[in-house]
């Protein structure tokens, strides 16, 4: 009996410890709305831009010229790797309850596809408009 | 007499029978499938040795053309799992391409079980490229190998074709 005390403590914090990292997608775009703001006054997302960022050939790299390169035309449809072909489920949380619900996991593919892609990091305000984009511009 | 014989091939055949067998050890850290599974496969340890797992591992923001980059604390996680559990001489001393990390599928083991198949097969628009497991090892996420488990891009069973 002597471990008793242990498994409860951990049933006592797990769901504490869920909580602080589960977020919606409504609050990444909250967070890049705001941090955009700070770099230019009076920003709102717009869904329409974060579209046309979606479907724009970049071109900086022959292999990966777009975001749709992967990710096909319609964010709510699964996609595939240029390269290595592997699946990639859909970036749209209405056809995948996942996606930007981890800002640290968001970030770091903003990060290495904007690189990758659009040759520098993304602003804060491209993020934004993405996430409304492909949260159905609400 | 045959005695010993029979009991050589006792200790032999459990070693021989995990050729098709390639599985990711118990051990890895989360991060490892998160992360090294993200854009392909998660590739089995032992198909590279250590050297070469390392020369992976830093240089991680020019990884084959794409950025694979990860903070250090879970980079430092993957990189002392992949030593830990690399394979030997058989995986070694891959010919490396310019200013690429050394590939697990140009090693003299991989060349060695891939050399009935044809170079064509290769860059057929199913399978891309030879890293792309998956396209012919219908079950290489279980990390199972076997030859009846093998469909060739023309959607052909390879145990099927060969008896042509
Ligand atoms: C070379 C292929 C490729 C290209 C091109 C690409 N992505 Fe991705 N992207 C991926 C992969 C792989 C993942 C992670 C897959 C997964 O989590 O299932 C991903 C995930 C993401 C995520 C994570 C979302 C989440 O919260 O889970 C974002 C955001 C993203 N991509 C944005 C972009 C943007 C913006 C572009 C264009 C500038 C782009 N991607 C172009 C391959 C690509
Ligand atoms: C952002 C996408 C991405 C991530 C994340 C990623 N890789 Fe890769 N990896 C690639 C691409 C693209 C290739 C080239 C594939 C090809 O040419 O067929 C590749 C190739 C490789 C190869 C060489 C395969 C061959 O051709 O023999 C190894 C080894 C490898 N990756 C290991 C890793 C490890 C270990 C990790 C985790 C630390 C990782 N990768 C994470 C995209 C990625
Ligand atoms: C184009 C299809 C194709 C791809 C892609 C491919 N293989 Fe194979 N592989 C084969 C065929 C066919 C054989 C059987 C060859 C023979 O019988 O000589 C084989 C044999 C093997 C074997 C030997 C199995 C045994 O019974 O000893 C292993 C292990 C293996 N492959 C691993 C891999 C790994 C790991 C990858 C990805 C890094 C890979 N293969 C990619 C077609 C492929």
């Amino acid at each position: 009996m002597r471990t008793a005390p242990f498994p409860i403590l951990v049933l006592l914090v797990a769901p504490l410890m869920a909580s602080v990292q589960a977020a919606t997608p409504a609050d990444l775009l909250k967070g890049y709305s705001a941090e955009a703001r700070a770099q230019q006054a009076g920003f709102t997302p717009s869904a329409q831009r974060g579209a046309a960022f979606y479907a724009r050939t970049f071109g900086v790299s022959a292999k990966m010229p777009a975001c749709t390169s992967c990710h096909t035309a319609d964010p709510a449809k699964a996609g595939r790797h240029v390269v290595t072909d592997k699946p990639i489920k859909p970036l749209a949380p209405a056809a995948n309850p996942e996606r930007f619900t981890d800002l640290a996991k968001a970030d770091k593919w903003f990060g290495r596809n904007c690189k990758e892609v659009v040759g520098r990091d993304c602003t804060a305000a491209e993020k934004a408009d993405f996430v409304a984009f492909v949260t159905g511009g609400r | 007499m045959k005695t010993p014989y029979l009991f050589a091939a006792f200790l032999v055949l459990p070693l021989a029978a995990r050729a098709d067998k390639l599985v990711i050890p118990a051990n890895a850290p989360p991060a490892f499938e998160a992360e090294c599974g993200a854009c392909h496969l998660a590739f089995p340890p032992a198909l590279l040795d250590a050297k070469g797992w390392r020369r992976v591992m830093t240089q991680l923001d020019n990884h084959y053309g794409d950025n694979a980059g990860l903070d250090d604390k879970t980079r430092q996680a993957i990189e002392t799992f992949l030593v830990q559990n690399a394979g030997g001489d058989k995986v070694s001393g891959a010919p490396l391409a310019k200013g690429e990390p050394p590939r697990l599928t140009a090693t003299p083991w991989f060349k060695r079980k891939h050399h009935e198949v044809p170079a064509k097969v290769w860059q057929d628009p199913k399978v891309k490229s030879p890293a792309n497991c998956a396209a012919c090892h219908r079950r290489a996420a279980a990390g199972s190998y076997r030859e009846r488990e093998i469909v060739m891009p023309d959607g052909r069973r390879w145990e099927e074709k060969e008896d042509d």
